[in-house]
């Protein structure tokens, strides 16, 4: 069923935030579509009449008792941070170059 | 035998609880078995040899001044895997991303294990994120088979199962998404256990998949994978998804069984599990298994679970999806690699410079194909089919478990392959779990237990037992009963015919 192209890998390594080189490129297009092709007979199966499963045992409305507990200290929530300061997670910008406004999307293309 | 390395957990607790060794002992042999052999062996990526010293001395303690054991485990060695959190130690997950990491908590198993007075020696190799079937995809380099150090040790807990092959701990902790405990329990002539999803607390092991993920002990005898199992399962309401029933008597189950009689316990072959691509040794040593069975009383007969020929490609999208959503925690935001941070790059540019260079192929070749079967697109001929799919799998298990009390087949297609063999081929190394992944899918409880080795290549098999769910006592039984009765007829264990490993200058 599927061939997925070099292109779509590309796609998919975007969404999933995977700054792919253009050899892993050429190499997972091939497995990619090995693999999909293999998963696709799932769609042998007739659809009708049966529920999905997302759990083996499913459980609904699961609470624990509310009751205060000790969460992690400033210091522990910080202690495996790449970059920490002022007691906080520094983080690299958020946002675009402020000057070129009309780029402020999520996503690139 | 004097030496505390080849003891069972079992004579090893009491052996210290009745003083004539100490757990100071015990720890120090199983520290200086790993400094000897894992060179070849790389079964750990961290061993804690500090801690793992003053925990046993706590207990000697304890038990100097009279008090009764923590447990029935208490003072005696254990690998851990490096997939559950612990203060003390680095949880690597065999991952690149996480090099070094010291989480702030430690996981429920690991609190259970320190509170029952298990000594924690280390922490074990696994494939990166408990993603594989060889341990090959470890960003620290591949464990080796004790049975052959060229040959792979199953995958993902391959250190946990070399570990106790190597006897280098006579227990271990596995986590078992689609065979990961099981098969290299089979391809290293070790018990592996997955308890009914739910039994063990998921609180604390780093989230491959979460609907499928489930801890479970590793040993090389049955009971003293029972004893494990009583230690580390219960509710626990750190996990939504653990079940609030008391843990199965697994315990009693291994020592009712290994007096040997299975009369009245029906036992069914599962037929898909069994013909093309399986090993002819594997089959034929597993067809003896079964006959043993027969012989202990068991009436032995053929069930079909026709839908079990679709848990493969089931498994191989439900089990990508949600590694895609789980795995997106790896931001390079509060804990974990980060890299490409130049002040001028945005988090987004800097989270996918980093989650490129912190993981494997193999994970990120699960997190594609996860977030392919979960676009729009497609989410309904993928993901949406594969959960149909598993509901027939469920299906079939209850069908199949009306007729009879267990389900067997062999625990994997082969013995251990050799080391570099399938990692280019992804396809064929995902047949490693062939016969695993219905139990996942559907959530029972499974074992694999050691079952002769195979005539073709003398590498061990492993015979597979399947229960209904909550029922996991019933697996323990058989596996039981087949393990004494297997010892009975050839006069030594499976584990005793591992070769002997070369042992480093000291």
């Amino acid at each position: 069923m599927p061939t997925i192209s070099r292109t779509e890998v590309a796609h998919l390594a975007r969404l999933a935030r995977l700054a792919v080189t253009d050899s892993e490129l050429d190499v997972f297009a091939g497995q990619l579509d090995v693999i999909l092709t293999s998963v696709a007979r799932v769609g042998e199966v007739a659809a009708q009449d049966i529920p999905p499963t997302s759990h083996a045992v499913p459980l609904t409305n699961v609470f624990r008792e509310d009751v205060v507990r000790p969460g992690l200290s400033q210091q522990q929530a910080l202690a495996g941070a790449p970059w920490a300061e002022d007691g906080r997670f520094r983080v690299p910008r958020i946002l675009d170059d402020p000057d070129d406004r009309t780029n402020m999307g999520p996503e690139r293309s | 035998m004097t030496d505390l390395t080849r003891r069972t957990a079992a004579e090893l607790a009491d052996a210290i609880h009745s003083r004539a060794t100490t757990a100071t002992e015990a720890t120090r042999a199983h520290l200086d078995r790993i400094a000897a052999v894992d060179g070849a062996v790389h079964a750990f990526l961290h061993v804690d040899t500090e801690g793992a010293l003053a925990a046993a001395a706590a207990v000697d303690a304890a038990l100097d001044a009279g008090e009764p054991p923590a447990s029935p485990l208490a003072g005696v060695p254990l690998a851990l895997k490096d997939v559950f959190t612990t203060v003390d130690m680095p949880t690597t997950c065999g991952s690149r991303i996480l090099a070094g990491w010291r989480p702030p908590y430690d996981a429920t198993v690991v609190r259970r294990l320190r509170a029952a007075g298990v000594v924690i020696l280390g922490k074990t190799n696994m494939d990166e994120f408990a993603m594989g079937s060889s341990t090959e995809n470890s960003a620290y380099g591949p464990t080796r088979n004790p049975w052959d150090t060229d040959r792979i040790p199953g995958g993902s807990g391959g250190g946990s199962a070399a570990a106790l092959a190597a006897f280098e701990a006579p227990l271990a902790i596995g986590t078992d998404t689609g065979g990961s405990i099981r098969q290299p329990g089979s391809v290293t002539g070790t018990v592996g256990v997955k308890p009914t999803y739910g039994g063990v607390s998921r609180y604390g092991l780093v989230a491959f998949s979460s609907s499928l993920d489930q801890g479970g002990p590793c040993a090389r005898t049955v009971l003293d994978a029972a004893l494990l199992h009583e230690v580390i399962g219960g509710h626990d309401p750190l996990d939504s998804t653990s079940i609030d029933a008391p843990v199965p008597p697994v315990v009693a189950a291994a020592r009712a069984g290994a007096s040997g009689d299975l009369a009245g316990v029906r036992v069914g072959v599962v037929t898909e599990l069994s013909g093309e691509g399986y090993q002819p040794g594997v089959l034929r040593a597993f067809e003896a298994a079964v006959e043993q069975l027969r012989a202990l009383g068991a009436e032995v007969l053929e069930v079909s679970c026709p839908s079990f020929d679709y848990a493969l490609p089931a498994y191989y999208l439900i089990a990508p999806s949600e590694c895609s959503s789980n795995l997106a925690r790896f931001d390079a935001m509060r804990y974990g690699l980060r890299v490409g941070d130049d002040s001028t790059r945005s988090a987004e540019e800097v989270m996918a410079l980093t989650r490129e260079a912190g993981f494997g192929a193999e994970v990120k070749r699960r997190i594609m194909i996860g977030t392919y079967a979960l676009s729009s697109g497609y989410y309904d001929a993928y993901y949406g089919q594969a959960q149909k799919v598993r509901t027939l799998i469920t299906r079939d298990f209850a069908a199949a478990f009306e007729r009879v009390d267990v389900l067997v087949s062999p625990t994997t297609p082969t013995t251990a392959f050799p080391i570099g063999e399938r990692t280019d081929d992804p396809m064929a190394m995902y047949l490693a779990d062939l016969c695993t992944v219905p139990s996942n899918l559907a959530g029972n409880a499974a074992l694999s237990v050691p079952c002769g080795v195979s005539e073709d290549d003398g590498l061990p098999v492993g015979l597979q037992v399947m229960s209904p769910t909550l029922a996991d006592d019933r697996g323990y039984r058989v596996a039981a009963a087949y393990e004494a009765a297997r010892v009975t007829a050839t006069g030594h264990t499976v584990i005793s015919s591992v070769p002997q490993l070369e042992v480093a200058a000291r």
